[in-house]
Formats: structure tokens, sequence, C-alpha cells
């Protein structure tokens, strides 16, 4: 028995209820008819017997067990409650007593065997005469009843939680009350007061700590279960699965423990059911046949980590896109534009389950959704990360406790020189942010300070590190009138809301305080921005800002840009095409470049003195690697003369693909706007995918692959692992959409075959040894099942897997139609997952045979 | 829902038919309400405004560490605001939905009236003001408006008084 915490509960428990099974089997003596004390009698020893099977001790178990068929013959009226029987079950209780006492002290049961009462006590389940034993006098059961005494159970006792709840309360008033009386010594003079109240101070810290801890429980309570449910889960599901927990004894607030049981349930049920793979799939894969799902708690920064991991197979990023665009979440081009990231949030959607079947473990769709909001109740975030093939971890992070949180003070306006009367309007007000989501606070100091957050239309950003971080002013989001003091300073407070960042000014910053959360009347619920109010060491009210409100407020105003917007963009439905966000700039003779700005990593300025030259390239040193920098203009139109170049400081545009980075050296950032955008005028320039209308402005879209492909030179790369010689024969009738892939493909390594029709590419497979082949569904001469059935017909082309090009994930639900037609199906603009998919392919190839010839011939 | 409020809004009409009343003054108009649902009453209380509130929320007061919010009456009646410099008493109510404060000009005294002397609302009485009041004690010497606390303590109905 390990944990102690467990035993000693166990223990406690198990006190209590011989204690009340005394006075009912003596009530049962009086009143031998009522079937519901028998029925309770019945369950407390079926209880006992369950925790003692629970902890392994088996004697205990064996007696409880005996006693409990006994009660179950009365019960079900085969036998009449006797005396005899009623001092059998009493003996067994005085049985039970000693071996609880026995592991108090010593950590283990009696040594005394029970076998003679258990030989009776079947006896009497049976209906033969039940004999008393002389130790077990009804005297004498009394007697050592009362012995027992001392130790665990009486060092606890047992209390209502309403009752410290109250407590808690108190301690929150007392708390306030401290704080005032600290600031109000602060002003006097006198040794007794200021003595006085540092005492009351102390005591008050250590009163609040010790009412906190009344009501803490180690997560361990809840985590009991889930060996039993992991258990289970993997016999329904015929799985191998270990359970590992690690932490059990980090406590929490009990309000919150409550909370987290069925999200926590929900979720170790859904990496055993979905993460592991069955054994022979592990095996294949090369993992160990027994699954492994970790469960770890700790506390980190006032909060409680809670990590639950699987080693099973990750989450499908395609498979899940397409789940949510077959249950009509979210529409195909949306689901072709998310990333990695968003495509994971998706499993957060309401009716999302990814399980291919329906088990009477889960897969019915109410779920992932169910413990975000649960979590989120409490103040907790939860976070999913997956690498496919790998496993997944869900990370939660839970408060600490409810009622007192640690929160910045920050403030409007002058607060030094405050205004008598507070009216509204004069004088300063304090604000407190929860520190839950504080990340970062931002001081930015003198003239630069003016400077420094751009403001490109209606959006204000700051470049934080080089990211581009919105930024909102507190006083436009609370509709304050006036302008900041002066504003030689700016606070920024970088805020945590769901997945996003975001930067609120303020214009004071005090200090972190404990505060004690208050509600707000009804009158003012409504207000989102607020989370409660809390009464400051002056007495003055404070209001608590609620950051999510405040970021959904900030995202009407600034028109929430940031990247992971996919829920409230999906659940815009009726809005005809998804916007998407751009980032416009002007480079040389370009005035108005635009790229999608979820492809940008980052924003950079570099002083010129910093950009060397290196092997008659730009380079700057960037993050200990040395970044590469392409004059942009010159790729657009050789020649041209270098603006961008001869800044100072240069601007960049850093976009980077896995370990590779390489920053487009541009005149200026124009502005960053959402638009939905469809190319309207194909461009014959390379490195132009053709010009559109972004924000009324007519806007050339840049090419991205294909710039990056012709500056690839100096594309900072690292060899990618690209099997020898991997040849991809491209069937794709759109030249636009070819040129991309082609450019991707390239630059991922691989050889290229391009074709536009079915016949040519038919022509040129008897031409060149492919590995793979991706094939459009719109293939032009015959649609790519035609170009299948064709190919594979040909014996020579048998082994050759075919990938299909769909140019919405609606399409692929023609699979179900020719099942075990393509190896996979691609969504067309998704590269990540196409070159996934290729590179597998093309490795499983190259082992079978000989490496190709390396040949590329364009089509 | 609609149905209880209705029926509590009856019996209480009924019982202050007759009784104590504390006063106030609000620009001029002489107002009173039930004797017991009034908590207290206490000199202006530093107030923390509510920035994105209705307006006739005038701010959240401290009302020993409890948190209470104060509406203004001059507001919720649709009259001019108090002049500079003159402060707001408060009137502390309890109420189903918890306690709130009445911001008042003046505190008056507790009085007794009888059912005798209670009538109607006139119909040509101002709506924003006809709304909020059960009746009229006819005193003495002025006319005692009986406040309806349900009502003026309910934000989305009533009298058009804006809440932006």
């Amino acid at each position: 028995m390990e944990d102690q915490e467990i035993v000693k509960e166990f223990l406690i428990e198990s006190n209590d209820n011989l204690s009340r099974l005394e006075q009912e089997m003596v009530e049962l003596e009086r009143r031998p008819r009522d079937t519901e004390l028998l029925a309770s009698v019945f369950r407390t020893f079926h209880t006992i017997k369950g925790t003692c099977g629970f902890l392994g001790y088996g004697k205990l178990e064996r007696v409880a067990h005996q006693a409990e068929n006994v009660l179950s013959q009365l019960r079900s009226g085969s036998q009449t409650f006797t005396s005899g029987l009623a001092s059998l079950v009493l003996e067994a209780v005085d049985v039970l007593r000693r071996h609880l006492r026995a592991i108090e002290a010593g950590g283990q049961e009696a040594a005394e065997d029970s076998a003679d009462l258990c030989r009776r006590l079947e006896e009497a389940s049976r209906g033969s005469a039940c004999t008393l034993s002389e130790a077990a006098s009804p005297a004498e059961v009394e007697a050592s009843a009362q012995k027992v005494s001392g130790g665990v159970a009486d060092s606890a006792i047992r209390v209502d939680v309403h009752l410290l709840d109250k407590l808690m309360n108190l301690v929150g008033e007392l708390v306030l009350t401290r704080n005032q009386i600290l600031q109000f010594s602060a002003q006097q003079e006198g040794a007794a007061l200021s003595a006085t109240s540092q005492r009351l101070n102390l005591i008050t810290s250590e009163l609040q700590e010790g009412v906190m801890k009344t009501r803490m429980q180690p997560i361990g309570v809840v985590w009991n279960k889930l060996p039993r449910l992991v258990r289970d889960v993997a016999t329904a599901c015929g799985k191998q699965i270990a359970l590992e927990l690690e932490g059990a004894d980090t406590e929490m607030d009990k309000t919150i423990i409550e909370a987290i049981k069925d999200p926590l349930t929900h979720i170790v049920r859904n990496c055993g059911d979905h993460g592991i793979e069955r054994t022979e799939v592990r095996l294949g894969r090369g993992k160990p046949a027994q699954g492994r799902i970790s469960l770890r708690a700790f506390h980190e920064g006032g909060q409680v980590i809670i990590e639950i991991g699987d080693d099973g197979g990750g989450v499908d990023t395609e498979k899940v896109k397409a789940k949510a665009v077959l249950n009509g979440l979210i529409r195909p081009d949306q689901a072709e534009r998310l990333g990695e990231r968003e495509a994971l949030n998706l499993l957060f959607l309401p009716g999302f389950s990814t399980a291919e079947k329906v088990t009477n473990v889960s897969g019915r769709g109410v779920g992932m959704d169910v413990v975000r909001t649960n979590i989120e109740k409490i103040g907790g975030t939860v976070d999913l990360s997956s690498r496919f093939g790998e496993g997944t971890t869900v990370k939660l992070k839970i408060p600490l406790t409810l009622a007192i949180i640690p929160g910045l003070v920050v403030t409007l306006g002058d607060c030094r020189g405050e205004a008598p009367n507070g009216k509204k309007g004069k004088g300063g007000q304090h604000f407190v942010i929860p520190q839950v989501s504080l990340v970062e606070l931002v001081r930015l100091e003198g003239e630069a300070a003016l400077r420094s957050i751009e403001r490109i239309r209606n959006t204000a950003v700051y470049r934080l590190r080089g990211n581009l971080l919105p930024v909102v002013y507190l006083r436009e989001v609370l509709g304050l009138e006036g302008l900041a003091v002066d504003s030689d300073t700016i606070n920024i407070a970088v805020l945590q809301a769901e997945d996003r960042q975001f930067g609120l000014v303020v214009e004071g910053v005090k200090d972190t305080q404990e505060i004690v959360v208050k509600p707000l009347g009804k009158h003012l619920k409504g207000l989102n921005c607020y989370a409660g109010a809390t009464i400051m060491g002056d007495g003055r009210v404070a209001l608590i800002l609620d950051v999510m409100g405040i970021a959904q407020k900030c995202g009407e105003v600034a028109g929430g840009h940031e990247r992971t917007r996919v829920e409230s963009d999906m659940r815009l439905e009726n809005v005809a095409d998804t916007k998407q966000t751009y980032l416009l700039f002007r480079a040389g003779p370009f005035e108005r470049l635009a790229v999608p700005l979820s492809l940008v990593a980052r924003l950079e300025e570099f002083p010129l003195s910093h950009v060397e030259r290196a092997a008659n390239h730009l380079v700057v040193q960037y993050r200990g690697q040395i970044l590469p920098l392409v004059p942009l203009a010159q790729i657009l139109e050789p020649g041209s003369a270098d603006t961008a170049g001869s800044q100072d400081p240069v601007q960049a545009i850093v976009f980077s693909d896995g370990d590779r980075r390489i920053g487009l050296l541009v005149d200026q950032l124009l502005d960053i706007v959402d638009d939905a955008v469809s190319v309207r005028q194909v461009s014959g320039r390379k490195g132009l995918l053709g010009s559109a209308v972004i924000g009324k402005l007519v806007t050339d879209m840049l090419d991205l692959d294909a710039v990056i492909c012709s500056a690839s030179g100096v594309w900072n790369q690292e060899e990618a692992e690209v099997p020898e010689g991997a040849t991809v024969m491209l069937a794709e009738g759109s030249t636009f959409s070819r040129g991309i892939l082609r450019a991707s493909l390239e630059m991922a390594g691989y050889r290229v075959v391009e074709a536009s029709t079915a016949a040519e590419a038919l022509t040129q497979l008897a031409r060149v040894k492919v590995n793979v082949v991706v094939t459009a569904l719109d293939l032009p001469g015959g649609g790519g099942y035609e170009f299948l059935e064709k190919m594979r017909k040909d014996p020579s082309l048998a082994g050759v897997p075919v990938l299909a090009l769909a140019a919405s994930a609606g399409d692929t639900s023609q699979r179900a139609a020719q099942p075990g037609a393509f190896q996979d199906y691609l969504i067309r603009g998704d590269r990540d997952a196409m070159l996934r998919s290729i590179h597998r392919l093309a490795s499983v190839l190259n082992s079978q045979s000989a490496a190709p010839e390396p040949t590329v011939e364009k089509g | 829902m609609l149905t209880t409020g209705t029926i509590s809004s009856l019996e209480s009409s009924s019982r202050s038919l007759s009784g104590q009343y504390s006063t106030f003054d609000v620009a001029g108009f002489y107002f009173g309400i039930d004797v017991l649902q009034v908590q207290e009453v206490l000199r202006y209380q530093r107030m923390t405004p509510v920035p994105l509130a209705p307006a006739v929320i005038e701010g959240l007061i401290n009302l020993r560490g409890q948190i209470v919010t104060a509406m203004d009456m001059r507001q919720r009646l649709g009259l001019p605001p108090r002049a500079d410099g003159e402060t707001a008493m408060n009137v502390v109510v309890r109420t189903e939905e918890g306690v709130v404060s009445l911001l008042v000009d003046e505190i008056g005294d507790v009085v007794e009236a009888e059912s005798s002397s209670f009538e109607r609302p006139p119909e040509n009485l101002d709506p924003a003001i006809r709304n909020l009041v059960r009746g009229i004690h006819k005193l003495k010497d002025r006319l005692l408006l009986v406040l309806d606390t349900d009502q003026t303590l309910k934000l989305d109905t009533g009298n058009g008084q804006s809440l932006n």
C-alpha cells in the first residue's frame, strides 16, 4: 500500500461505517422486518468489502463477504432474523475492527485468521443453526466496540462542505479587512498599532492557508477510479494498456476536484478507445504491444497542470478535417486552409467524433466539447497536442481554488491625484487582471513608446519579439472617453485568451495581490468584460476583467484576425466566402503585394549593419542561425533596383518550413486585412499567382512557393530526408495548381513528372519510372478514376501507389463507393499531408525495389 | 415566472396600502418604500463606476465587504442629473435578487400612512414615473409616491429608459 492517503481515508470511512453498522444492527434486532434498514446494513458491508478488495486486504474482504452473504439471505427472505444471527454479524464487525486497528498500527491486517468465524458465517448463510463462539457474547461486543479509540479515526472528523464554504467566505472577508487595516496602519504613527496589524496580517494569512487546506483533496481521489476504467476499456476494445499515474498527491480544491472528475474520465477513456491502437497495429508500427496512458499532475505557477498522454496513433488531422466536413461542421474550402493546430481544435466542436464506429466506450460525438466547457467553467484551459503516429497529449490547466485568486492590479487614468467625489470620468480606476491569463508585461518608455504601437487600419499591433501582437486599449474596450495621461510610457499586458494572445494597453500597473472574487449583481451579469469584482486594500471596489470577454469584444473592435479563430469563423456560416487574413506590403516596383498571413512566420527588422554578405548572398545572424535574406523585388523582376536591401533598418518577412528559414526583404509593410479573395486574373509573371482585389485595391498575390523555389539556392537548407530518386508523377489539369504542387514537391526533394491529361500521363508513365502517382480526381481525359483503371490494366504499373487529389473533402466521400481504389486521398492545397503520404509510400517502395532512374520531365 | 411575479407584486401592493414607509426625495418628488424592504440608509459612499454598464447603474459600492450595485433614481426616472457638488444618498433595499442601493437626493423620515389615503396613480402622471409607482398616499402636507421596487430594478422592461 504505497498510498498512505487512501489507506487513511479507508480507515476513517470504515470506522464510521462500522459504528453505524452496530447501531443499525441493534436497531434491526428491534425491528427485524424493516427492509430499508436491512438494505442499509447490507450496503455498508458491501462497501467495506469492495474497498478491502481494492486495497488488497484479503482477510477483511473474506469476513465482510461472508457477513454480506448472511445479510443477503435475510434480505431475500430465505432466512429470518434471529438474535443469534445478529450476534454473528456483530462478531464479524469486531473482527473487522481488529483488522482495521492492526492496519492503522502496522499497515497490515491482524495476524488472526478468522477462518472459524467465516465458517460459521457460511454455515449461517446456508441456514444451519448458528453457533456462537464463546468470545463473542453481546456484552463483550459492546465493550470491545468502545475500546476503539485513538489513532486516525479520532484525529479526523467529517465536516459538512457547506460549513467549509462558509468558513472560506468569512476568511475572504477577513483578508479584505486585513488589507484595509494594513493600509490604514501604514498611514498612522504608533508602534503598537503597527505591531498589532503585522500580527493580524500573519495570522490572517495562516488562517487563509489553513482554511484553504481544509478544502484541499489530493487528485488521487479521482484517479483511484482510473485503473479500473482503463482495464475495462482495454478489455472492451481488445487492447493492452498500461496506466501510469504520477503526482497523485497533488492537492486541489474540493469543488475543482468534483468539476474535473468527469472531464478527466472522459479524456482517459478517449485515450484508451481512440488513442491506443490495437495490438496488431502497434506491433506493425514497431511499438511495444502494450499501450501506455500516463497521467501527470503537478503544481505550476499557482495552477495545477494535469497532463494525460498516450503513445497511441495520434490524431490524423486529415481524417479529422474530412470528418468535420462530412458532419457539416465546416466547409471543404475551410478545411483546406486549416493548419495542424486548427484541425486539432475541431475535436472540441460539439458533435464531433473521429472514431469510425460508435462503441459502447465512446464515439457518440458528445465529448471533447463538454470537456472543454466544463474545464473552462472553472477557469481552466484545455490544450491538445498530437503527433500523428506517436501519440496525443491533453494538457489541463486548472486553478487551485476559485475563491481567492492572484491578480495584477492595473489602472486607467491618474490614480495619484484622486478626485474626492469619485465622479465618473474623473480620477483613476483600478482593474484586476487574473494572473492566470497574464503572459507578460511590456513597458515601453520614451520616444520609442509612441511609435512602437503601429496602427494598420483599425488594428493596432505591436511587434513583440518579431511576432505581430494585436493590441487593444483598455480605455477603448471599455468605451471610456478621454485620452491616456501623459503617455511617455506605454504598458502592455500580454494576455492569453484560449489559443490567442493579445496585448491590452493599460495606463498604470500596480502590484500583484491575492484578491477575493465576488460576483457582480444581476444588473451587471450581462457584461462579459468582467469576471466579478473585488475590494481593494483601500476599501474601494475594483472590477476583475474577464480576459475571454475582452478578447471577444476586441475581436469585434479590431476584426479579430488571429490564427485560431476557427470556431467563430465556422459559425459564420452565412458569410459567403470565408475570409483570410493577408499581409500587404510593397517591394520595389510592386506597389501592393499580398501573402496569406498564416504563412508568415515572423516580421523582422534588422539594422543594415547586421546584414552580412556570405557567398554573394545577403544573410543575417538570427536566433543562432544564419538567415538568408532575399530581396523580393529582384526575384520578381530580375535586374530591378534593390531598394529594400539598402534601407536601414531592413524589413524582412520571415517564412519557415520546418528548420529552414528565409527572409524576404521588402520595402514597406502596408496593412493586414481580412478579405475573401479569389484570384481574378492569373499572372504570367514568375513568382506571382495573379491579381486580386484585396481591401478594394488591386493587389498582386505572391506565389510563395515559386518565389522560395527560385530563391532556393539560398534557402537555408538542411538536407531533407528524401528517399533517393523518389519520383512523383503529377497528373493535374490545372496549370496553376500543378505549379504550386510541383514547387512544394521539389522543395521537399522529390523529382516531379508532370502531366496535364490522362493520356499524357500514361505516355509519361511508359517512359519514366515513377514511385508515386498523384492524380486529380477531375483529371482531363476521363477523370482520376478512369485513369486509375487504365493504369491498373498495365501490369508494369501494378505496384505503383496512386494518390487522389480532391478539390474538396466532399469529393472524398466517393471513397466509400470505390473502396481501395486509391492509396490515399488528399485535398488540394494541403501540402503537408500530401508530402507525408508520398514520403511514406515512396520509402516503402524504395525498400522493395531498386532506386529508379532519376529523371525529371516537364509536361 | 411571470405568474409568480404578478402574484408577489399583487401581494406586496396590497401590503403597501397601509404601513410604514421609509421616505426620500428625488428631484422634488417624495417617494416611499415599505420600511421592511429597506436594509439601511447611508450617506454618500465612494463609488466605482462600471464602464459599459447601463446608464442607470451609477457604480459599485463596498458595503462592509459586500459589493452592492448602486442605481441612480434620477436616471431611472428620466429626471435631470444632480447639480455638480451635490452628492447622493443611498437607500439600500433588499430584494429577491440581492441587495441594491438606490441613489436619492435626500433622506426623509419614516412615515405611517393609512390605507384610506391610498389611491392608484393618476392616468396623466408622466409614464416614466407612473410605471415605477404603485400608488399615491395623500398625506396631510404632501403626496407620497409609493415606489414599486420590483419594477424599478427591472431594467429590461418599463418606461423606455435607455439602458446604454
